[in-house]
């Protein structure tokens, strides 16, 4: 059994620190004669960004994943929802964060901060009624940019404006329902920190192709939700950048994330956010999970190398390219977003096959193992197809149900069991040593 | 050498003694409520029809959805784990293992050595389990014996829509009301369970020889609508229900000897 050193990241209670700056930030922004505004994580927050540097976001995914967290909170969350009458399969982020809404509840403390107005873009069926309930709930504007262009591997300009230009009247909707006049220096600034801190991210999840990995999923989870959070902000892509020469020290001195580390997997769209403990169980057969198209994808952007291999997409900046107009910079941000690794499989499964086999081959995985997230039929759409895609390719796979954020779907110990049979299948047994860091 | 393998089943638990690779006794009890108090008895039993002490066996092995809970055991193995060695130890060509116990079904991809390659289980759902036929048999007042023996009466095939046994239960209720016959709900009954666990099978693929084992083995009407269902032929061994009890007396035998 390998035994390498392991230790904390040095820059975990900066992680921790800045997310709940974030929330703290958006409850206390009225006071500081700021504005808050709320919408998805995939929003195009750097547009919202230009109407000032005291305006701020809370993004329903992660915030919604927060309360999954709290599963007492959570179920309170959940029944507030379907009193309402909504369906206990809809998206269950959604009906945390309505939830939290309707009880009026912050999930950081004291009543649930009202915002002024939504910002939100539509790829997955939810995402653009979620808030367009919070709109009309709340009575607040909404504005909602339809990205349904297809595939990246098939943008040309037309589809490319398509976007743009719903970002340009974006634009004047702002202006409209806040009275503020549109600093276009704001979001050419907040443009080129969210090409930095997303391509960092990237960097960051390639350095976890080192064996031993110097991350596991279960840390990578409380670090890739900085972007989620606000990938357009510069504290954000300074940090990521702190914590890219943090990995890359670890991977030079070979401090692994488990110390015993002897099988790699990856797992697949958001966890059960109540139940991480799967990833630790997973340790105990020296078993690690180094991340997955969902960790690398959600907000990492990437592109493909001359040699065929997956790396950070190179940011304007690095290429040399000045950022001057608006126009130039909605342009940038459109192309950049649309890149974006997990919006092409809502087009075609098989191009989440080859991205999943893509990170396989490169990462050196023994494996595979399926969440079938009945909480999000956005990344779980075409799973199945996946699993068939994976298996074919020889690598062994396995699924397990559960919910990202409605602990009554998932079943602990039957989902135990069946690591163990995984396990057993990839001859694994199980050890003694389960220290991992942080 | 001498092993056992015990399988805490939901609903009974099963033990074999294997002796220098050859079943020497067998036993099955209730499960009950003290799972660990009947696993010793079974154990015990096993070990009297086998003319040994309980004390001269080397390793034992759990299996089964308490296998954690069995006393006295020097190793543990996972349900899919024991169906796949202890197919194997009987039937070295079969490579697709259908397990179907009371409360879960299993669909095992197997090596020619008896490595898994691949699987699926049923969770969350009894319609495709032994529990749903027992169920479904008591709605028609037959034994279970009975309702399997009924079904193969029967060669009209009628539909059954329900996805949940709950939901299937007032179909049957349904269908008493409509006058069908017995045997015509019975064989519609084990068309659907049959029919959920091929979908869960075809996942990891099917390749020949197939093996059905487990407690539902033993319905004449499901082993019948299973082969119509794949649409080739299911070989049933001789006490299916044992096989993973079997199957973890292989493997502590193999652990003896690693």
């Amino acid at each position: 059994m390998a035994e390498y050193k392991t230790e904390p990241l040095k820059c975990w209670p900066k992680a921790k620190e800045l997310r709940l700056k974030y929330y703290k930030d958006y409850q206390q922004a009225r006071e500081k004669g700021g504005i808050r505004w709320t919408g998805g994580a995939w929003s195009f927050d750097a547009i919202p960004a230009g109407l000032g540097r005291d305006v701020y976001n809370v993004t329903g995914e992660p915030y919604a994943a927060s309360i999954a967290f709290d599963r007492k909170l959570s179920l309170e969350c959940l029944e507030a929802a379907e009193a309402k009458g909504w369906a206990r399969d809809l998206c269950s982020y959604m009906r945390n964060y309505w939830g939290s809404m309707y009880l009026g509840k912050y999930a950081f403390g004291g009543d649930y901060p009202d915002p002024d107005f939504c910002f939100q873009d539509h790829i997955c069926c939810s995402h653009g009624k979620w808030y367009q309930h919070v709109a009309e709930y709340k009575k607040i504007p909404y504005f909602c940019i339809d990205v349904s262009v297809g595939p990246y591997k098939d943008i040309d300009e037309n589809r490319l404006m398509f976007v743009v230009n719903q970002m340009h009247e974006s634009i004047e909707w702002l202006e409209k329902v806040t009275g503020r006049k549109y600093q276009d220096e704001l979001l050419i600034e907040a443009v080129e920190n969210e090409t930095r801190s997303t391509s960092t991210w990237a960097e960051v999840c390639c350095l976890n192709m080192a064996k031993p990995a110097p991350l596991d999923e279960k840390t990578m989870y409380s670090l890739y939700v900085h972007g989620t959070l606000a990938k357009h902000s510069k504290e954000i892509a300074d940090f990521y950048e702190e914590l890219r020469d943090e990995v890359k020290y670890r991977v030079e001195n070979h401090i692994a994330a488990v110390p015993n580390e002897t099988c790699r997997l990856m797992s697949d769209t958001q966890p059960p956010w109540g139940f991480l403990k799967v990833f630790r169980y997973l340790e105990k057969y020296g078993a690690i999970s180094v991340g997955s198209l969902y960790t690398f994808g959600l907000i990492g952007i990437w592109e493909t190398k001359p040699d065929g291999s997956w790396g950070p997409r190179t940011t304007p900046m690095q290429k040399g390219e000045k950022i001057t107009t608006r126009d130039q910079a909605l342009r940038v941000l459109a192309d950049w977003n649309l890149s974006k690794p997990e919006w092409q499989h809502f087009y075609d499964p098989n191009l989440k096959t080859d991205m999943m086999l893509q990170i396989v081959k490169q990462w050196q995985l023994d494996g595979v193992m399926l969440h079938l997230n009945r909480g999000c039929e956005g990344l779980s759409c075409g799973i199945m197809e996946n699993r068939l895609g994976i298996a074919k390719a020889g690598v062994p796979v396995m699924t397990f149900e559960g919910n990202m954020g409605d602990e009554r779907e998932f079943d602990e110990k039957r989902v135990m069991v069946r690591i163990d049979s995984f396990m057993e299948t990839l001859g694994v047994t199980m050890q003694n040593t389960s220290t991992a860091a942080p | 050498m001498i092993t056992a393998g015990i399988d805490m089943g939901a609903k009974y638990i099963k033990a074999v003694i294997l002796k220098d690779g050859e079943i020497a006794g067998k036993a099955k009890v209730a499960t009950g409520f003290d799972s660990t108090e009947s696993a010793s008895e079974c154990l015990a039993q096993a070990a009297k029809e086998s003319g040994i002490g309980v004390a001269d066996i080397k390793h034992i092995t759990s299996t089964g959805a308490g296998r954690k809970s069995a006393p006295n055991i020097n190793s543990d193995i996972t349900d899919v784990g024991a169906a796949a060695k202890g197919i194997n130890h009987l039937m070295k060509n079969v490579r697709t293992v259908i397990d179907v116990g009371a409360e879960e079904g299993r669909g095992i991809k197997l090596e020619e050595t008896g490595k898994v390659v691949d699987f699926a289980v049923n969770e969350k759902c009894a319609a495709g389990a032994g529990a749903f036929a027992e169920a479904m048999a008591r709605a028609l007042e037959v034994s279970l014996e009975e309702f399997g023996k009924l079904s193969l009466q029967s060669d009209k095939t009628t539909p059954m829509n329900a996805q949940c046994a709950v939901f299937a239960e007032s179909e049957v209720v349904s269908l008493v009301h409509a006058k069908t016959p017995k045997q015509d709900i019975a064989r519609a009954v084990h068309d659907a369970i049959s029919s959920r666990i091929v979908s869960m099978v075809r996942r990891v693929g099917i390749n020949k020889d197939v093996a059905l084992v487990g407690g539902v083995s033993y319905n004449p009407g499901f082993v019948d609508a299973l082969s119509r269902a794949l649409e080739m032929e299911v070989s049933v061994p001789k006490d299916a229900e044992f096989v993973g009890a079997l199957g973890a007396a292989v493997v502590a035998s193999e652990r003896v000897q690693s």
